[in-house]
């Protein structure tokens, strides 16, 4: 016991004398939880390797607006890892924790990686879904998150959308009716990605998953891949969950250099690398072509190019008295 | 003159003379606690509101899903609190007249469904009333549907609601005096007069309590329904999650506008429901006395 003591004091002295530790806080959502434990370690030996320096990396998840919530309310994070540019924009303009022009900052409009939104079906394809086209059909049940609490929901409604939007010749009317008898055959609207996939997964509720795709193929390792299969759409979004230092938060930690070089080792073979292993599209060409076996690929859409951006996209769709709103009027 | 002097004490008679010392100081405690714990978040959530104009305010609380919710929140919550006020005097009544071997045990689970996180509840209650869980299949072959339904609402609300009836009811049915019932009796009532003209009148005024509190609790409830509703706008979805969803839009001035219309629609509530037990109260003691 006294050795055991006397070791342990040695110790704290040890580190104390030595290096320094540096905390940083990394506020992201729901699906990022598996990535960001092992992006922290690779990034704690880099920094390590690089000064000496010890960093400690916490993670928080939820949903991605109440994560930008939280730090809106004085959540300390020093670097915010989110689903959309809107919850980061949100951070920056209610806070005025960042500056306007974050988005800027980092190459690739500050997303290392990109996902869209794939199929689970459960195995055999018992329902045959193949592409958007089968969702609408009457019977199937679909599961998707509320897109009014969920990022990835949102990503999802715009998939749909877009593809309806390309089917009938860019025709408005046309894509809502289309969305209309989608969110018709959704029995369970949960809050978040999480939640849908527990919903699908677990409480065998409906046919079809909308879900991230780093999410699904996850659920497949989770839950098995005798029980679930993945079915990529002809097309879908181009979802880019971006990252961003929160300015306000590390010139008071005193954390600024490290939280930057955190969000930018992400762009580094490692870092993409890790991205690419844990079903995230990585934007660096050498780890796109490793991981390229996992990633179907098919038509990927910006929400740029069809919606004009978040800001218009949120104002027209999920706003209240929106498009989301209106396909549930009778 | 006198009959001035009089008028003045009734009205500004603010206290009832007491042998107990110390009224103002515990008033001042009482207003202050109040203030700290009650007062100030809600008039934060009023502050809040008033970001929005009339119109924002009218149009957010008017808005179709909006209404809609309000109808299962405010209709469930009433109809569970019903049952509960029902079923709850049944089990207090049995609880307190009669001894049967594992009384405490049953006693003890009248109180689980304060103790259980709500969301465990919820989890709980999806999977066994989901067309594969226990009771879920059950009911399948009969056409019944309650997850993802506004029955399944209902009965994650009744699953809650349930302890506030049986302990606010049980300590009064516990003081209720047998003689008067036996008195009753050897007057030539007959049960059911016993039940309707002697012990209902006493009970009346717990059970309203008991039925406020679980009304109230089941207004705010959350985390269990959330499971077990499906979330669907227009036809499952509570009011509480319309607001957790403006706020996740980062709408705060919407999301504190639907919250004072909960507000403002249960303080009227209960209170009328007080109103309603102050009266029976008064009718029950000048009859006693």
């Amino acid at each position: 016991m006294k050795t055991l003591l006397k070791i342990l004091l040695a110790a704290s002295l040890a580190v104390s004398a030595g290096a320094k530790e540096i905390k940083l806080l990394n506020v992201s959502y729901d699906p990022t939880r598996e990535l960001y434990a092992e992006y922290n370690n690779a990034f704690a030996k880099y920094w390590k390797a690089r000064t000496g320096d010890d960093v400690v990396v916490s993670q928080s998840h939820g949903g991605s607006g109440k994560q930008a919530q939280s730090v809106i309310n004085g959540l300390e994070a020093d670097v915010v890892t989110l689903a959309l540019a809107y919850d980061i924009d949100a951070i920056s303009t209610q806070a005025r924790s960042l500056p306007a022009d974050w988005q800027k900052r980092l190459p690739n409009n500050s997303t290392p990686y990109t996902s869209t939104i794939v199929f689970l079906i459960r195995k055999g394809n018992p329902r045959q879904i193949k592409d958007w086209d089968d969702l609408v059909k009457k019977g199937v049940g679909v599961v998707v998150p509320n897109p009014k609490t969920s990022g990835g929901a949102r990503w999802a409604y715009l998939a749909a959308y877009a593809y309806a939007l390309e089917h009938n010749n860019n025709d408005d009317a046309a894509a809502r009716g289309f969305i209309q008898k989608l969110y018709k055959n959704v029995p369970v609207l949960d809050s978040g990605a999480r939640g849908s996939t527990v919903t699908f997964a677990q409480r065998q509720i409906g046919d079809v998953l909308l879900a991230w795709e780093n999410e699904a193929h996850l659920a497949l390792k989770e839950f098995g891949a005798d029980n679930f299969e993945i079915v990529t759409p002809s097309l879908s979004i181009l979802a880019e969950p971006p990252v961003s230092v929160v300015d306000k938060t590390v010139r008071r930690h005193g954390t600024a250099e490290v939280a930057k070089a955190y969000l930018e080792y992400l762009y580094s073979d490692e870092g993409q690398d890790i991205a690419g292993k844990n079903f995230y599209r990585p934007r660096n060409e050498k780890a796109a072509a490793k991981y390229a076996s996992r990633f179907a690929s098919l038509k990927l859409v910006g929400i740029d190019q069809v919606f004009g951006g978040w800001a218009k996209a949120q104002k027209t769709h999920f706003a209240d008295g929106g498009v989301f709103d209106q396909i549930f009027q009778p | 003159m006198l009959d001035i002097t009089i008028v003045a004490n009734r009205l500004f008679r603010y206290r009832k003379n007491s042998v107990l010392p110390g009224f103002r100081l515990t008033l001042g405690f009482t207003l202050f606690y109040l203030g700290l714990i009650v007062l100030i978040p809600l008039g934060a959530v009023f502050w809040k509101t008033s970001t929005l104009t009339w119109s924002q305010f009218w149009q957010t609380i008017s808005m179709p899903t909006a209404m809609a919710s309000y109808r299962l929140t405010f209709g469930a919550s009433f109809l569970a609190a019903l049952v509960n006020a029902f079923f709850g005097l049944i089990v207090a009544w049995v609880l307190v007249r009669y001894e049967f071997f594992g009384k405490k045990i049953i006693d003890s689970l009248v109180d689980l469904p304060f103790a259980l996180p709500t969301a465990v509840a919820g989890i709980t209650l999806a999977s066994l009333y989901a067309q594969n869980g226990w009771i879920g299949q059950l009911l399948a072959p009969l056409g019944i549907k309650v997850a993802n339904t506004q029955i399944g609402v209902f009965i994650a609300l009744t699953f809650i609601g349930l302890p506030f009836i049986v302990r606010t009811v049980q300590p009064i049915l516990e003081d209720l005096d047998p003689e008067l019932e036996e008195a009753a009796a050897s007057l030539g009532a007959n049960r059911w007069q016993v039940f309707w003209r002697v012990i209902l009148p006493m009970l009346t005024p717990a059970l309203l309590t008991g039925f406020a509190l679980a009304f109230a609790r089941a207004l705010g409830e959350y985390g269990s329904v959330i499971f077990i509703a499906g979330n669907i706008p227009m036809k499952t979805q509570i009011t509480p999650v319309i607001i957790m969803g403006e706020l996740d839009m980062f709408d705060y001035g919407k999301a504190t506008a639907i919250a004072v219309v909960m507000l403002v629609v249960s303080f009227l509530l209960l209170l009328g429901i007080n109103v309603l037990q102050w009266w029976t109260n008064r009718y029950n003691t000048t009859n006693l006395a």
